[in-house]
């Protein structure tokens, strides 16, 4: 390729890549989208759901046109040890107002979708290459190179997913990540008619359920398990910090056989198929995890800025991603109008996304990583449900204490001061 | 299952001539266990003190880079461009 110059390349076709992609597109900006996999979502997984809102403006009416597989109007969340298992399950038709409801997707196909809208709008996208590095010139950077070939461009996003390598060569993600600040997830795919779903999960017809656990799904590590409902097939897996296994007695694997054999999951894909086996870094360091978000030349966007809110009962990133995309492609869409792409121009990125739902949330929660490193949720909580309902639903003759005095006598044994101050710090820093 | 039978399901273009990860059989016993335990595809294996690694079947998720950079892992960089694992799903 000679030294031809586009106004934006886009390394990584994800959600944030073709967000960034089909905004800059609209607004007349010519941009390349360079993917490594063979279609967008080639490389991507979820073991999660998009909140729709972050769509408000972009696509509003994404829900009626995208591929989505089902709208969560069961929100379920369970505490299980190895024999038992204590879950709530909250429905309601708040979760399906318009503009507040969120969808389970899958990103193999999710993400070749929103990557053809942004086709549609006049973006170029190309698939199969690897972007291997950056050119920068006198601290700028200025294109990209894969294999033989160098690409110019007046601004390079960055949106190449959580593990990206490029923040580091651009200088943004300036201390190495740790295995604290990083998540495994790992996933299983199986193939289930549409009506078992709805039956197993007390579902109507095209209701999805999101559902996470605490406890057993991890091996008392911090993390947990997740079932989410398809259209016709069920995610299972699990996300634990990756610092565990330096010590831990299980394997990835052993951890999502125990879970998928335990009595309360076995029913739900019982005469299944396996059809996909995925796993993925998860960013879940939070707000004190994020690297420089831009530089000369240069911003990062989605995963590989690392914007991802671990809440415990709620994991989110793809809609991070989308509302990063729209920051970056109106600082850079500005940047544009005045020919200036440096670091004071594209700073602009970054105050735009101090005052979007991204940053107000991500600050919100920023807390919240180190909370989860109290193994008690993990652990000592899960046990505590299930002698708490043991003794309010085992029945054997003898004579019978009140119900506040089994809560109590469990909640004492475990601790009432840890207890106190667990609630306490986990309502303070939600 | 084992990871292999999982692995088995999924769409992958191996590429033959290009390992995208590179690693010291010599590293430490210990920090080896943390990769056999860690890699969701369990490619990491130690059988009587040897360590093997087979970059087929690798989701390209990088926790082995970050958890032992300069340890067991030698060098990590992606598959080549359309190679490696493809989500069908996702």
């Amino acid at each position: 390729m000679s030294e031809e110059k586009f106004d934006v390349i886009i390394v990584g076709g994800g959600i944030a890549g073709s967000v960034t992609a089909l905004l800059l597109a609209r607004a007349g900006l010519e941009v390349v989208m360079i993917e490594r996999g063979n279609y967008s979502g080639a490389k991507n997984m979820t073991g999660g759901r998009l909140y729709s809102h972050c769509f408000n403006g972009i696509i509003p009416d994404f829900a009626e046109i995208a591929p989505i597989e089902r709208k969560v109007m069961h929100e379920r969340v369970s505490m299980m040890t190895e024999t038992s298992n204590f879950t709530f399950d909250y429905t309601s038709d708040r979760l399906a107002q318009p503009g507040k409801e969120s969808y389970i997707v899958l990103r193999g196909i999710f993400d070749r979708w929103l990557a053809e809208q942004a086709e549609k709008a006049g973006a170029m996208a190309v698939n199969g290459i690897l972007v291997e590095n950056l050119i920068i010139r006198d601290g700028k950077v200025c294109g990209v190179i894969a294999g033989e070939e160098q690409m110019f461009a007046d601004t390079v996003v960055l949106a190449d997913g959580a593990n990206s390598q490029l923040t580091t060569k651009a200088g943004l993600q300036r201390k190495p990540v740790t295995p604290h600040q990083i998540a495994i997830g790992a996933k299983e795919l199986f193939e289930l008619d549409e009506k078992k779903i709805e039956g197993r999960f007390n579902l109507a017809p095209g209701e999805g359920s999101a559902w996470l656990f605490a406890g057993w799904p991890s091996g008392g590590m911090t993390g947990g398990g997740f079932i989410y409902t398809n259209k016709a097939s069920v995610s299972l897996g699990i996300v634990v910090t990756a610092a565990e296994f330096i010590n831990a007695r299980k394997s990835v694997n052993e951890l999502l056989e125990q879970f998928k054999a335990h009595s309360a999951v076995k029913p739900l894909i019982e005469g299944s198929k396996l059809i996909e086996y995925s796993g993925h870094m998860v960013a879940e360091g939070g707000y004190g995890m994020l690297p420089r978000l831009y530089s000369d030349g240069v911003v990062a966007v989605g995963d590989a800025a690392h914007l991802v809110i671990n809440a415990g009962y709620t994991v989110r990133g793809m809609d991070l991603a989308v509302g990063s995309a729209a920051a970056a492609a109106a600082a850079i869409i500005s940047a544009k109008s005045r020919g200036d792409f440096s670091e004071k121009s594209l700073s602009m990125y970054k105050r735009l996304l101090d005052d979007s739902f991204v940053m107000r949330d991500m600050r919100r929660f920023r807390k919240y990583p180190r909370f989860m490193e109290n193994r008690r949720i993990f652990n000592e909580y899960p046990e505590m449900a299930d002698e708490i309902f043991a003794g309010v639903f085992v029945t054997d003759g003898a004579p019978q204490a009140s119900m506040f005095s089994k809560i109590f006598k469990t909640a004492k044994k475990n601790g009432l001061r840890n207890l106190a101050k667990d609630c306490i710090k986990g309502v303070s820093t939600l | 299952m084992t990871e292999e039978e999982k692995l088995g399901v999924n769409k992958f273009h191996v590429d033959e001539n290009f390992s995208h990860i590179e690693i010291n059989k010599e590293a430490c016993p210990e920090d080896i266990m943390t990769l056999v335990r860690a890699c969701p595809a369990g490619l990491y294996k130690y059988n009587d003190g040897t360590l093997t690694h087979d970059c087929a079947g690798c989701f390209e998720c990088g926790v082995c880079r970050i958890l032992s950079a300069g340890k067991v892992v030698s060098r990590w960089e992606f598959p080549k461009g359309g190679k490696g694992i493809e989500y069908r799903f996702g």
